[in-house]
């Protein structure tokens, strides 16, 4: 059982950025076995369509590599943003904060106890 | 319309649309604009600036204090000297691109504020205002 990769978005990210963000976690996907990606967004003040579809290609391309992502942590006024922009995020699974983020993954790939050391983190 | 304040920004690269979206933010907070709509705002503009970037390889901004019957807003004028578009009127739909995009930047951004303008000549350029009012809905 692979663990879970826990990235803190701490910026705001230009274009740029966010394709490296997704290939580096991608690659990290693979390298680590993961079976879970939890994407912290709490910091992030906007979230546009760009952005909004790399979260979506972050989970399409975990979900091939056998890893469920979850996005957790978005501000009110981004959702309600990516909504009126047209941006649902279908595909992308949510929660509050890290910790119901981390209780989804459980779920979902049927473990209830995932250790803390099996915990990668990283920090942009 | 009056204005209160006006200033230019020009946008050259990528790492520009931190700083622009900043400077919206610290004028649209002057006004006394909600976070949701300072939100909308830096949304909207986040989409027009990179359509510069990408379309026009960049161009400026116009970043200005505006009062109307006593209500404050924020209007941004977004100016390259780019390709220009073809049909506008298909540009603002849903769904369209003529890059790899999702296609809402236009139409995503007009939704995300009040007023939207948009004039394009092909081989000439585009240029896009777009204003959020203090209290708009």
């Amino acid at each position: 059982m692979g663990p879970f990769l826990l990235v803190t978005i701490q910026v705001d990210l230009y274009d740029r950025l966010a394709l490296t963000l997704e290939s580096d976690l991608i690659n990290m996907v693979s390298k680590t076995e993961a079976k879970g990606v939890l994407i912290d967004i709490s910091a992030v003040s906007i979230v546009d369509s760009f952005m909004g579809r790399i979260l979506g290609n972050i989970a399409s391309m975990s979900k091939i590599m056998d890893a469920a992502t979850v996005v957790v942590g978005m501000q009110p006024a981004v959702a309600i943003t990516l909504v009126e922009l047209g941006l649902t995020l279908s595909g992308v699974h949510t929660a509050l904060d890290v910790e119901q983020g981390m209780e989804l993954l459980r779920n979902k790939i049927g473990h209830p106890d995932t250790h803390e050391e099996g915990l990668y983190d990283s920090i942009i | 319309m009056i204005v209160l304040s006006k200033e230019k920004f020009p946008i050259e690269k990528e790492q520009d649309v931190i700083l622009f979206r900043n400077r919206i933010k610290e004028l649209a907070t002057r006004t006394g604009m909600s976070l949701v709509n300072q939100t909308k705002l830096m949304t909207a503009a986040s989409e027009l600036v990179r359509n510069m970037l990408r379309y026009a390889g960049g161009g400026v901004t116009l970043l200005e204090i505006v009062s109307r019957s006593s209500i404050p807003g924020v209007r941004l004028t977004f100016i390259d000297e780019g390709p220009g578009i073809k049909d506008v009127h298909q540009a603002m739909k849903d769904g369209f691109s003529t890059g790899k995009s999702l296609g809402l930047g236009l139409p995503g951004a007009k939704r995300l504020v009040n007023e939207f303008d948009i004039k394009s000549e092909p081989g000439k350029g585009t240029t896009v205002t777009i204003i959020r009012w203090k209290n708009g809905l």
